[in-house]
């Protein structure tokens, strides 16, 4: 009998170094005094693990498990689900451009489409430097802001090509930024922490960017008559405006990661092994809603022509 | 049609009244505004007067559905030996909705007296706000405004009252529009895939672990302290007798002025726009989103639909999270569209046929479509889908995915002919980017770089 390689990930993964595991531990059990049965803990504690290695590896699932009492399967199974949890090494910066209707229609698809180009990446890819992780982003309740960036979960709001460009270019030199609203930002790993539920402890962050921002005030502010009225503008056009002769995409004006490929019949896709981790990373092989149905390609550059969206979560 | 009322008149900031202030968010900010009354008069109540008294102020849900808040307190069983559940379903997600994430930006403190006087109501000593992951300043602040309620003795051992103890755990989620939908939510809070449940039972019966739970918007909850401290009759004087009271609309997309204007129910999207200046300079309102994406959308027929409840349920959609999403003629309906549908395919939860399958097929059809791929049949392939999910799927995410395909269809049939006859897309996605009338309106040349 030849062996047959499956991609199957060698089981058990490996354990967190003792001292790593003991502080994890003490975190993690604060995190399930939180919950009157353990297994709501498991968000949460995917998060922790998260903000210890950047992304959720076959580690740290285990030690989820074994923290909740489930077996790793049960842990994959959540992991996998969830759009926030990264699966293989990422960057310090997670920028995320809303290619939702709202933004990609302001302009989301256009920064998008930048973003890509200057950087040198496609959806999902990190830069070299391991500073900049991009990718397209659902919906981020924030559409008042349009076109909307976000870095780590903070708001960078009502963004142009050139701000997101310089933003990224920022990010890279290592420079301080602030979100329009948010704190000033960390890393993604430290995020994810806060994520877990340990408050933020920098002083000041969170009084950064202030009250509201200054479109959740328009309403407020007209109310107590402090801006003038405008009207609205007559019917519809009856017909569609024509093409213009600049600035045409080729082909197709919205996003294309059609599904031509699976993960199984697709190495290059980001569903298959990851390429550099070591064995026992049980997240290999996955069981993911979107990867079950759709083979979205990531990263590739080609489907992003006009601003891609699909497969990314938010 | 024309409005003369002034916004002073047309507005009515309650839950924003304050967001102007330098530190809105704090505790002390909110007691100065008179926050935490509501709860003081609530806990002097006896909880089932209470849950007659929200009832009684008409107030309904404010996350889409519109069920009565009140009516939903008082489906929890009295008397039996399980614990109670509040949850505050925080994960904001819907495309184009973006209310509860600047209020709990801004006040978090209404909602967690809201909270306070529902766990008194439904006789709860725990209660969970589940945000949606993606927001972390919002969480910061929820995290700060929750331990200063603690400090206060607004939550902890006798926050309801000497041995009545009050427990509030702020959840983060992990990115998963599904778990907007209250079962799908509990099971994510349980440490499982978002997934929705059968029901019957109802989370009401058996939610939270099995027990009595009842699941309850963010802006509902917040809303209730401002009812308890002003009264019924203060509520029921704005709106309309089946859709009282104040709400946040949020007004977003090629508009001049996008932001959360509070409003009592049932103002109209014209009077809307002539308060805050109307469509963009030079453009015209084309179609727009009542309530988020998973409304059916309307058109410049619609402007003067009173939004509340019955109101845009009268004109064929529903009310939703009020997230008016409004774009100009700039703006392809099939681009808009097929965007949706991607982001309904990519959501779906894959647990039945009918979403996972539809909005996969829906996604390759409206693809092909707005590329000039397709062929007339494939309108009524659509139309077809749609139907074979909509009131067919295991939750309202299908139907979500099915609205905006008929009422595009509806509407503009013709736009989707074109891309078919025309062989492609007949718009300029460059037109309908917010800079796209900037540089004296230059628009050849000043983008060739936006390319999308």
């Amino acid at each position: 009998m030849t062996n047959v390689p499956l991609g199957m990930p060698q089981l058990p993964a490996p354990d967190y170094p003792a001292d790593v595991r003991e502080r994890l531990a003490a975190d993690a059990r604060q995190v399930i005094a939180r919950y009157p049965d353990s297994r709501s803990a498991l968000l949460p504690l995917l998060h922790l693990v998260q903000s210890e290695e950047g992304h959720v590896t076959a580690t740290g699932m285990r030690f989820c498990a074994d923290m909740l009492d489930l077996t790793t399967a049960e842990v994959t199974a959540v992991a996998t689900f969830y759009s926030m949890y990264r699966r293989k090494p990422s960057g310090d910066y997670q920028v995320g451009v809303c290619t939702n209707t709202l933004c990609a229609v302001l302009g989301g698809d256009a920064i998008f489409s930048a973003l890509q180009d200057h950087l040198g990446v496609g959806n999902g890819e990190t830069t070299e430097d391991g500073a900049v992780t991009l990718e397209h982003i659902e919906c981020n309740a924030a559409c008042d802001y349009a076109p909307v960036v976000m870095v780590n979960w903070e708001f960078f709001d009502n963004q142009t090509v050139e701000s997101a460009k310089r933003l990224v270019d920022d990010l890279v030199a290592g420079r301080e930024v602030r979100p329009t609203r948010g704190a000033p930002l960390c890393t993604f790993k430290e995020t994810a922490r806060i994520l877990a539920g340990f408050p933020d402890e920098r002083p000041g962050a969170t009084e950064a960017s202030g009250g509201a921002g200054p479109a959740s005030l328009v309403g407020l502010r007209l109310a107590r008559g402090e801006a003038p009225a405008g009207r609205v503008v007559g019917p519809r056009a009856e017909t569609p405006p024509p093409r213009s002769t600049s600035g045409t995409p080729e082909g197709h004006p919205s996003s294309h990661d059609a599904p031509e490929s699976t993960a199984a019949s697709d190495p290059a896709h980001p569903t298959g092994p990851v390429p550099g981790r070591g064995p026992g990373d049980a997240d290999d092989k996955r069981d993911d809603k979107r990867d079950d149905k759709r083979g979205d390609r990531r990263g590739d550059k080609r489907d992003d022509q006009g601003g891609a969206k699909g497969g990314e979560g938010r | 049609m024309t409005t003369t009322e002034s916004a002073e008149k047309l507005l009515a900031p309650v839950l924003s009244a304050f967001w102007d202030e330098p530190e809105s968010w704090t505790l002390e900010t909110y007691r100065r505004h008179d926050g935490y009354q509501g709860l003081r008069k609530a806990l002097a109540m006896d909880p089932d007067d209470l849950i007659a008294f929200v009832k009684d102020s008409g107030l309904r849900g404010r996350g889409g559905a519109g069920f009565p808040t009140g009516m939903k307190w008082q489906f929890i069983p009295q008397g039996d030996d399980k614990p109670h559940y509040l949850v505050v379903n925080a994960d904001e997600s819907e495309p184009g909705t973006c209310k509860d994430i600047p209020l709990l930006f801004a006040n978090p403190h209404s909602l967690i007296e809201g909270i306070a006087i529902a766990c008194h109501a439904i006789r709860s000593q725990h209660a969970f706000i589940y945000l949606r992951g993606e927001v972390v300043p919002v969480l910061r602040r929820l995290h700060a405004a929750v331990a200063e309620a603690y400090a206060a003795g607004y939550l902890g051992p006798d926050a309801l009252g000497p041995g009545k103890p009050l427990e509030l755990t702020v959840h983060a989620g992990a990115g998963a529009y599904i778990c907007g939908e209250e079962t799908a939510l509990l099971d994510s809070l349980e440490g499982r895939r978002g997934q929705p449940r059968l029901r019957p039972p109802f989370p009401a019966v058996a939610g939270l672990y099995a027990c009595p739970t009842v699941v309850n918007n963010v802006e509902s909850i917040a809303s209730v302290p401002a009812i308890l401290a002003r009264g019924q009759d203060w509520f029921r004087s704005m709106g309309s007798e089946k859709s009282p009271g104040f709400t946040l609309y949020s007004l977003s997309g090629h508009v001049a002025a996008p932001g959360q204007y509070e409003a009592p129910l049932g103002i109209t999207l014209r009077q809307l726009l002539d308060l805050s200046g109307g469509m963009r300079p030079g453009h015209r309102l084309k179609f727009w989103t009542p309530g988020g994406s998973s409304t059916p959308l309307l058109t410049d027929e619609h402007l003067d639909v009173p939004l509340d409840y019955e109101g845009v349920g009268a004109a064929g959609s529903m009310l939703g999270t009020k997230a008016l999403q409004c774009f100009d003629e700039t703006t392809c309906v099939v681009r808009a569209v097929t965007r949706w549908t991607e982001f309904y395919a990519h959501e779906s939860c894959g647990k039945c046929t009918p979403c996972r399958e539809g909005t996969y097929w829906l996604v390759q059809l409206m693809r092909d479509i707005e590329a000039g791929k397709a062929t007339m049949a494939d309108l009524d392939k659509i139309a077809d889908i749609a139907d074979n999910i909509n009131g067919k799927s295991f939750c309202a995410l299908g139907d979500g995915a099915a609205s905006p395909i008929f009422s595009s269809l509806k509407f503009f049939r013709e736009e989707y002919e074109q891309h078919i006859t025309g062989r492609g897309c007949p718009f300029d996605p460059a037109r309908s980017t917010v800079w796209a009338d900037d540089a004296g309106r230059s628009d050849d040349n000043a983008h060739l770089e936006v390319n999308a």
